[in-house]
């Protein structure tokens, strides 16, 4: 048998143990599977690469991909990735470690995640966070059903127009299996209409509501009334949120919200073509139990040493089974560890000098597209980074244009407006050749 | 040995049932709570909440564990025993003297499919 | 590993900077624009550091860390198998890193997707894959989301139910409830495989199908898997393999060759990418031709986890059609070495040969005597802590009360096997002679024996948290 880097066994290993179980073969090992399910045939995989080969394959795809500067956003944001972040999470230690049940020797994962929760919560405003979900959408779904099972009786909850669709979408998609029932709270002038939702209340069978923070089309909503509207119909509020623009604006908590759910990604997160990316979930006190994910609480050891535990795991599959919260296991820790180092470098000075430059930048861009006489301004309310424009000239000519200059935005919405963003990693230098390109 | 109490009526599934006019006073006994350990949790239901005979009312916590507690009667929930909300373990130093929930009886000849202490005893010997 | 016990924000200290950013334009408004009633009234507390306190600071978090490159873990029903290097710098490109999802018309990641399907259904026997999901159970949860799309499409709606067995790994009832359906759970025969006397009643109209590992969680084949396949067929349900347990079969068995209509694989188990301390993973969903078009299913947001895919496609193109043959053997004879080699010490329910994996079910001589009480699975686990081993998975899966599920990988020598049946020998010996050994252990890790209890009854989960004492 030719070696194998991955297969440390040599034929004297194979055949010692072998010797030691008393079977003659390999193949002997399978002799419990009935001869119409074992495969005998040929796999129709490519030989076998060196790593070399290896290296160069994948050369080979990256560069087909265009390289684009990229003024998008939309759900996915290129903030700059501090050095030190990838550093550390390549550590062995870090990325090769299983779930830690096993405490004793986790205490290393443990404690990033207990920071993470604890970064999550003074972000948000919220008591308890969990240690992440798949993404923001899939959170968004989750808090759907913990606000279902809260509600016991009631069964419908109100999705504002206003999120990006791809959270609609898995919204949608869990509801549906789930026999949830989803109304779409209708926007005026670009915001969740408060009218609206409302209206859907006093229609009835409100178990809550999903609104964001900085919505589709970038703008800061004002979510003034919301929770009140929907506490006095026991019905709960969940809000949608970027997480790094929640380092300025009014946190869920300040809304008062019950639940406070997004993604992670905008936190120093590569692109990477949509993942792997971190979900959060954070909610107040009332409602920890009812928190699916995993959670880290802190104790102390035999030794009265501070130890910490993945905790309240009553809740969770494998002692719930089908009364779980939730049905996940693995989530996104090691990604949950990139955003816990990239607050930790950013601090609050930071986060805030983040912020002012994407909004400085972002403004910029606006001004400058409207100059060049091929947009309208559609929205006359205040945005951060990200902003929509209607466009005179067909959107598809604008986005080839952009390409062709080496940039990727002008991006479509539902309304046929198209969206540009603006983060801290673009200089004035690149917007200037943007709205050239144009 | 796991302690029992008399005049009481106990269901299979290990919760006992003081009966106080027509109010059923809901706990479990001293053979539940030596098998859950330490108790971190009880997951109650909330006043004006509807109980079946027979169907989950809310579960008993531990770290390792839950375990489901059921309905001996059908009826509401008129009370919710909050100490035992806020202080668990309550429910593993006396089981007995910690009820979870009170019950406003729907139909009260469901008592009769209820054990009495002697059966009970009998019951959790195997 | 040393006990360090600083958490970042305890090296905060005001006017600290660790990050490099441009400055402000002094002439342009920034966030002060903005009303002050959509701004929050405080900043968020979050720690003023330096660079190097952050990096000291998660370096000696590390060092209180075990992981895949510090040891074994034989951990059943987690395939911890090595993570190759190549894969880290190929999912590292900046050329991937930086794309936007929703870019269109990027030939070099359609080759990837297509790819994978490729090489996946090849070595699977399914159809097509969705990479949407980002876990297994997320997979799981697509592909009964494909197996109810599939009835509801054929005007079906009676078919609410799922059958599992009573061997089956937690997420698999969980997913079930997520779903809307409603679990109907099949015993285990006394060889701890699916009753299949016990299965026929329980097949009706009202079934949308099966959920099954094979091998089962116990490691052993479901011998019986096509007859069991013609019933649930035959009832009008359909198959759906629980692909945690893929590895054995990585090169020998295809599940779609046993009948299998849709299944899920996680590539942080069978295909190498690493576990992350918890994530990130993903979980292909496979399906048989007549489910393709149901595999739309939009359970993500953007593309799934691309850098994971990456990761795993990397790791196929090493294998290759050669090495993928040797997979599941290596495998499958790493877990009936240790078995064969410690059945002596610890009790084994089932004799037969396993697969990648087998269980334990606890200790043959625990040590209990007059006034001692004898040494449980868990006290097996944290003594094997004290000899740089990660511990087998334990009390799972639920048919036996001191389980103890050991699974090695093909990726481990057999040297580190050898050594880790002596310390398991050693450990039975201990008990044997003193449980309270055992019970006291772990020795020599920087913690040992948290108060679990307290941790649940009075939860501290934030730093704020702490000190409301």
């Amino acid at each position: 048998m030719a070696g194998f880097q991955y297969f440390p066994h040599t034929d004297n290993d194979i055949r010692a143990m072998l010797d030691r179980i008393g079977v003659n073969s390999l193949d002997d090992l399978y002799a419990d599977v009935p001869k119409d399910c074992l495969y005998k045939g040929e796999y129709d995989l490519p030989e076998a690469m060196t790593e070399q080969q290896v290296r160069d394959f994948f050369e080979g795809l990256a560069a087909k991909n265009p390289k684009l500067k990229v003024f998008a956003g939309a759900g996915a944001y290129d903030h700059y990735t501090p050095a030190v972040i990838p550093y550390i999470t390549q550590r062995s230690e870090f990325i090769t470690a299983y779930t830690p049940y096993q405490c004793e020797i986790s205490q290393g994962t443990l404690r990033y995640i207990f920071e993470y929760q604890s970064m999550i919560c003074t972000l948000t405003g919220m008591d308890v966070s969990n240690a992440s979900m798949y993404d923001g959408p899939t959170a968004a779904a989750e808090s759907m059903r913990m606000m279902v099972a809260q509600a016991k009786k009631k069964n419908t909850v109100l999705v504002s127009d206003t999120l990006l669709p791809q959270v609609r979408g898995v919204i949608a998609t869990y509801a549906k299996y789930a026999g949830i029932t989803i109304k779409s709270i209708s926007a005026e002038n670009g915001q969740t209409s408060k009218k609206a939702l409302e209206a859907l209340i006093a229609e009835g069978d409100v178990a809550g509501a999903i609104v964001p923070s900085v919505n589709r089309f970038g703008i800061i909503e004002n979510l003034e009334g919301m929770a009140d509207a929907l506490h006095a119909d026991k019905a709960m509020l969940t809000v949608y949120c970027d997480p790094s623009a929640l380092a300025v604006v009014k946190t869920p908590a300040e809304w008062g919200a019950d639940v406070a759910v997004g993604d992670g990604q905008p936190l120093g997160i590569p692109l990477c073509y949509g993942g792997p990316y971190v979900g959060f979930m954070a909610c107040t006190k009332d409602h920890m139990r009812k928190l699916p994910g995993r959670i880290v609480g802190e104790t102390r050891d035999k030794e009265g040493r501070r130890a910490f535990v993945l905790t309240l795991q009553a809740r969770e599959q494998h002692i719930r089974r089908e009364k779980a919260t939730s049905n996940i296991c693995s989530n996104e820790s090691l990604m949950a560890l990139w955003v816990t180092v990239y607050l930790s470098l950013m601090g609050p000075e930071g986060m805030k000098q983040v912020n002012d430059l994407c909004y400085q930048r972002s403004h910029y861009l606006y001004k400058k597209l409207l100059e060049t006489g091929k947009f309208e301004p559609v929205f006359d309310a205040p945005f951060l980074k990200e902003f929509v424009l209607k466009p005179l000239v067909p959107a598809a000519e604008l986005q080839k244009k952009l390409a062709d200059a080496g940039f990727f935005g002008a991006l479509e919405t539902e309304e046929g407006y198209v969206s540009f963003c603006v983060t801290e990693k673009r200089s004035y230098e690149d917007i200037d050749e943007l709205v050239k390109a144009l | 040995m796991s302690k029992i109490v008399e005049g009481l009526k106990y269901s299979e599934t290990h919760e006992w049932v003081k009966v106080e006019g027509d109010i059923a006073v809901i706990g479990v006994t001293d053979f539940a709570q030596k098998e859950m350990g330490e108790i971190t949790y009880v997951d109650c239901p909330d006043v004006d909440d509807e109980v079946e005979k027979g169907s989950e009312f809310g579960a008993l916590e531990s770290v390792k564990a839950a375990s489901d507690l059921f309905s001996p009667v059908s009826g509401t929930v008129t009370e919710v025993n909050e100490d035992v909300v806020d202080d668990p373990k309550l429910v593993n130093e006396d089981a007995f003297a910690n009820w979870i929930i009170k019950v406003q009886m729907s139909d009260a000849s469901e008592l009769d499919g209820l054990m009495d202490a002697a059966a009970y005893k009998a019951f959790i010997k195997e | 590993m040393k006990y360090y016990d600083k958490l970042i924000f305890e090296l905060s200290k005001q006017g600290r900077v660790g990050y490099s950013l441009p400055e402000t334009c002094s002439k342009c408004k920034g966030i002060e624009a903005i009303p002050a009633s959509l701004l929050r009234s405080k900043a968020p507390e979050l720690p003023e550091v330096s660079e190097v306190d952050v990096v000291r600071h998660y370096t000696n978090l590390s060092q209180m860390n075990f992981g895949v490159d510090t040891g074994f873990y034989p951990l059943g029903s987690c395939t911890m198998k090595y993570n190759p290097k190549i894969n880290e710098e190929i999912a590292a490109m900046p050329a991937f890193a930086g794309l936007h999802p929703l870019q269109k018309e990027l030939k070099g990641v359609d080759a990837v997707y297509e790819g994978m399907d490729k090489a996946l259904a090849a070595i699977t026997g399914m159809k097509h894959f969705t990479f949407k999901p980002c876990a297994g159970a997320h997979g799981e949860l697509t592909g009964l989301m494909i197996i109810r799309e599939y009835h509801l499409s054929r005007g079906d709606f009676k078919r609410t139910r799922i059958i599992v067995p009573d061997s089956a790994h937690g997420t698999n009832p969980a997913s079930a409830a997520v779903c809307g359906l409603d679990v109907v759970v099949v015993k285990s025969n006394a060889n701890g495989l699916v009753d299949v006397e016990e299965l026929k009643p329980l097949l009706d109209d009202t079934i949308a199908g099966i959920m099954m590992t094979n091998p089962n969680t116990l490691g052993l084949f479901e011998k019986d898997i096509r007859q069991i396949a013609d019933l649930v067929h035959a009832a009008g349900g359909l198959l759906y393999y629980d692909g945690a347990n893929m590895n054995p079969l990585i090169g020998t068995v295809r599940p779609g060759d046993m009948g299998f209509d849709v299944m899920h694989l996680n590539l942080h188990k069978s295909f190498s990418t690493p576990h992350g301390g918890g994530g990130p993973g993903s979980g292909p969903v496979g399906v048989c031709e007549k489910l393709v078009p149901f595999l739309g299913v939009n359970v993500s947001g953007f593309n799934g986890n691309f850098g994971v895919i990456l990761r795993a496609y990397a790791y196929i193109l090493m294998l290759g059609r050669e090495n993928v043959k040797l997979c599941g053997k290596l495998a499958t004879l790493g877990a009936n070495y240790i078995k064969e080699s410690l059945k002596d010490c610890y009790k084994l329910p089932i004799e037969s040969v396993c697969k990648h994996e087998f269980v334990f079910d606890g200790l043959i001589n625990d040590g209990a005597c007059e006034g001692k009480e004898g040494a449980a699975t868990l006290d097996v686990a944290k003594r094997l802590l004290d000899f740089g081993f990660h511990a087998p998975t334990i009390y799972f899966p639920l048919l036996f009360h001191q389980a103890i599920m050991i699974e090695p990988t093909e990726t481990e020598s057999k040297e580190t096997l050898d050594e880790f049946i002596e310390v398991m020998r050693k450990i039975a010996a201990e008990a044997a002679q003193d449980p309270d050994i055992l019970h006291g252990a772990p020795h020599n890790t920087p913690i040992s024996r948290p108060d679990e209890t307290t941790a649940a009854r009075n939860p501290i989960l934030k730093i704020q948290d702490e000190c409301a004492c």
